[in-house]
This record gives C-alpha cells, structure tokens and sequence, in this order.
C-alpha cells in the first residue's frame, strides 16, 4: 500500500507518481487521505490500480481515468470521472453537476445522488446512480447507459443521440427529442447485470427506458422541402 | 468566475473565532478571484437608537475631522474606528439622518454599510492581503459572508467589488454574471435606487433592495428575482440574523453548503469549508437550482 496524505504531499506528487506506474513497476494500491476538497485528485491515471481515497474531494477527481478502480470515501465535487476511459470510479456520497461528463467507457457509480447534467455528452461510459439525478442530466449523450435508481430532474436526455437512460423513480420532464421506450427483454438482461456488476441494489423490472426519438439529428426525406 | 463564503456561528463560544474561519476560507477562494476581496462582518450590534455605517474614502482621509463635523452638526455621539481605507462610525442618531447628512456633505465618502451590526469592508487585491490589511483574525461575530472577485463584467475598483448593501443590515455577494443589468438600471434609477456603478451585482441588490422597499419580505424579493434576473448567479445574502443563497435555475455556478452542531457554511467550492473545525464530518449537501434557503436565530 502507498500512501498520500494531502495535508502534507501535494495534488501533483500524487498524480505524478500515479502516472509513472505501470504493469512493470508493479501495481501496489494506493491511499490518498484527507482530500479536503482538493481539485484533480488522481487524474489520468492509465493502469490497472487500485485507489482509495478519503474525504471530500474537489473538482475533477478521476478525470479521464484509464483501467483503475477508484474509490471516493466521501462527495465529489464537479466533473467527477469526466472523460473516463475505461476502469471503474465509485462515489461513495454524492456527486456534484456534470458527473462522468463526456465519458468514453468503464463505469461510474454514485451511491448518493448526482446534482445537474450527469452523464453530459457520454459517449460509452455506464454511470449507475443509487439516487436522484439533477435536471439536464444525459445532455446531447452519445453511447452507454444512465441508470438512475431514485428521480431524475426536468430535461432528461435532451437533445439525445443515443444512449439507454434507465430511470426506476419519477422523470421530471423529458427533454427535446427523449422519449420513452419499450423495456425488452434484452434491456431487461442488459440492466440486470449492469446492477449486479455494481453491486446496487435494485431489480431490473423496475426501472423504466428512455431514448432517443432519432428526430432532431435525421434527414427526413419527406420534410426535404423545409431544408 | 468569483468566490463565495459564508458562515453562521450556531455556538456562540465561537464568536471569536468567526474572524479567523472567514479569513482561511477566504484565501481558500483565492484562485477564484484573485482580482479583490470583501466580506460583511454581523458583529457587536449597536443599541436601537443608533445607527453604524461603514465608509470608505480613497487616500489618507482625515476620519477623526469628520467625526468632529458630524458630531457638532448633527448633534449627536458619533464614535470612530478606522481600519485600513475603511471606517466605522457609530452614531446617536436616525441612520437616513446620517446617511444625507454624508452625502450632501462629504460626497467623497462611501457608504459601505448601515444597520446596527453589519460591517462591510473590501478593496482590491488579492484575498490574502485582504485579511492582512483588515485584521480579519481579529474580528468577532455572529455571521459573515466573505467574496472573491474575479471581474468578468466591469473593472476592478473598491467600488466594484463585493459585497453591495442591499439595505438596512442586509448585502449581497454574487458569482455569476447577469445579462438585463443594463436594462434592470435604468428600471431601478426610475425607481428612485441610488446604484453608483455600472456592476451588474450591485443591479441585482438594488433589484431586492427595490422589491423590499415595496414590501416584498427577503424570500419574496429572492423568488421574483429568479423571474426578473437573467443570467448566470449563485447569492448569498447576508441579513441581520443569518444569510440566504439562491442559485439561477440553470445553476451553472457552484455551490455547496454544511452544517454541524456548531455551524452552517456555505461556498463555491468546499475546500473553502474544509478549513472550518469539524468540517470532515459535516453533513454536506448543494443546494438545489431554483430553490430559496435560508439560516437565522
């Protein structure tokens, strides 16, 4: 185990030293306490580690993280997980607006709530939220999958091009081009382990589906007069 | 972008400390707003049949004539504290008595504040220099709300920064930016609401200083503002027994609070309210869009 102590070591020894591991040098866990809020707390990490980190922390934390598995004792603060990759991000309270923003793969879990725009621009990431998502939240999302196990606020999925919202409690509004869709048994299958994998706990028959009407962004050759 | 604080002291053995905990979190704001800084200080409340004002002047101004003009003019007890480019009066007398009295008089003097217990103080520079000049750690009290500017809107002068007085005890930070401030002026200047800059934050205390001089309480005032202000804004409003935050319905811009057996806080960021005791395991939360809070005794 390595371990940094924020109070003492700064945010850039961390994360310089969390960016010179490799599968070479061998891939000891490491502990990060007392984050005290701080911004960037291990970002773009792109090795098959294990982080635990201890208290609240600030903006950004688990940017574009590739192959870790990070864990946040405590709230993250904006853009938590923005442009993950690949590997896992777990917050253990709540996260703050534009979680797993623009995120590209591997999973981003939120057993508290997330604030406004989680899952802004996804374009492959799996973000399972225990509880509430804010309004705006799968903004102008691409590809993967939102699954939100308590309410999502107004303006759900606007804008959408794809990707599977799941939401197990009440919809605000949806946004422009979001509607509701059939629960098949393939989405039924596909959420169920998505649950399972995450260890939240939630049956998949309760959720209901949301996506993309593939009106806003399509040539439609019988409106070809109105271009 | 700008930086926000608050604290309200629940525990009254901390009072003395309000000082040094706004002072830490301040700093904390600084990469937020580098450009000035100003807090609204809720302390030492005079008795109800006078007034405190804080001013300010710019240069070496001669503070003590001027409590010896007013004091003979008016007739009345004016006590004097100078704190840097600021000062303190306290004055046996009605406060709107005060207030003409300053600015048919000495038009060179800036009235910060007026009430009975706030005082505001800013200026330029950066944050930490700030709590140098004013002796931040000094300073007791029940309540503070403390700003970091970073200009986006207008220049950086001591008169453009925060916090703006809103009224009687009251004053507003903000971070953020409107875009009808111009409009919403020449609304106000109609109105008859003296605003002395072209700051779209002091438009917006104007604005509520307006719906409550028509009788809107605070609450009221914050909920038509969500209609009447357009643009970007989380606020904090200091009052007489505590403050209130408002964040736009968007709610682009930060914000998150805390509270404990001993304290409420709130910031843009929470690194600023990691520096306060017991902060690690406050219950933390951010405040909803759209949505009207408020703490008092």
């Amino acid at each position: 185990m390595t371990a940094f102590d924020l109070n003492t070591d700064s945010v850039r020894e961390l994360n310089q030293s969390l960016h010179a591991v490799n599968a070479d040098s061998g891939l000891t866990p490491v502990a990060v306490t007392n984050a005290g809020g701080r911004h960037c707390v291990a970002v773009g990490i792109d090795a098959e580690l294990e982080v635990s980190i201890e208290g609240h922390v600030g903006y950004y934390c688990a940017g574009m993280n590739k192959l870790a598995e990070i864990n946040i004792a405590g709230n993250a603060g904006p853009g938590v997980a923005e442009n993950i990759m690949s590997g896992s991000v777990r917050v253990k309270g709540n996260a703050s607006q534009y979680a797993g923003a623009s995120g590209h793969g591997g999973t981003l879990i939120i057993e508290g709530d997330a604030s406004s725009r989680c899952g802004i621009s996804m374009k492959g990431v799996d973000i399972v939220v225990a509880g509430n998502v804010g309004h705006m939240s799968a903004f102008m999302a691409q590809k993967g999958r939102l699954v939100v196990c308590g309410d999502a606020g107004d303006f759900l999925g606007d804008s959408l091009y794809e990707a599977a919202i799941y939401v197990r409690g009440a919809v605000g509004a949806l946004g422009a081009d979001c509607i509701e869709k059939d629960m098949t048994a393939e989405h039924l299958a596909s959420l169920a382990d998505l649950l399972e994998s995450t260890g939240v706990d939630a049956k998949a028959d309760e959720f209901r589906r949301y996506g993309s009407a593939r009106k806003l962004y399509n040539f439609n050759i019988d409106h070809a007069d109105d271009y | 972008m700008c930086g926000i604080v608050g604290i309200y002291l629940k525990n009254e053995g901390l009072h003395p400390e309000l000082g040094r905990h706004l002072a830490a979190m301040l700093v904390e704001m600084s990469d937020r707003g580098p450009d000035s800084a100003g807090i609204a200080v809720y302390r030492d409340p005079v008795a109800a049949t006078c007034c405190k004002l804080a001013l300010h002047a710019v240069g070496d101004y001669d503070w003590v004539s001027l409590q010896t003009e007013m004091a003979a003019q008016l007739a009345a007890d004016v006590q004097l504290g100078v704190v840097a480019s600021h000062a303190v009066i306290t004055v046996d007398e009605d406060v709107n008595a005060v207030q003409d009295w300053l600015r048919n008089k000495h038009p060179e003097v800036r009235i910060m504040s007026a009430g009975s217990s706030i005082e505001i103080y800013k200026e330029k520079g950066l944050p930490r220099e700030f709590v140098q000049q004013f002796h931040l750690h000094e300073l007791s009290g029940s309540h503070a709300l403390g700003h970091t500017r970073m200009a986006t809107e207008s220049a950086v002068t001591t008169e453009h920064s925060h916090p703006f007085s809103t009224g009687m005890d009251l004053c507003l930070v903000h971070n953020g930016s409107l875009s009808n401030h111009n409009r919403l002026r020449r609304m106000l200047r109609d109105e008859g609401v003296d605003l002395q800059t072209d700051n779209d934050s002091e438009a917006a205390a104007g604005y509520l200083m307006w719906r409550m001089r028509e009788g809107d309480s605070l609450q009221e005032a914050l909920h038509r503002a969500l209609d009447d202000l357009d643009g970007f804004y989380t606020f904090a409003i200091g009052t007489k027994d505590g403050f209130a935050v408002l964040r736009d319905p968007i709610a682009c811009k930060p914000a998150v609070m805390a509270e404990t057996d001993d304290w409420v806080a709130m910031a843009s960021e929470f690194r600023a309210i990691a520096q306060l005791p017991g902060a690690a395991d406050a219950r933390v939360w951010e405040p909803a869009p759209a949505t009207v809070y408020t703490w008092g005794h």
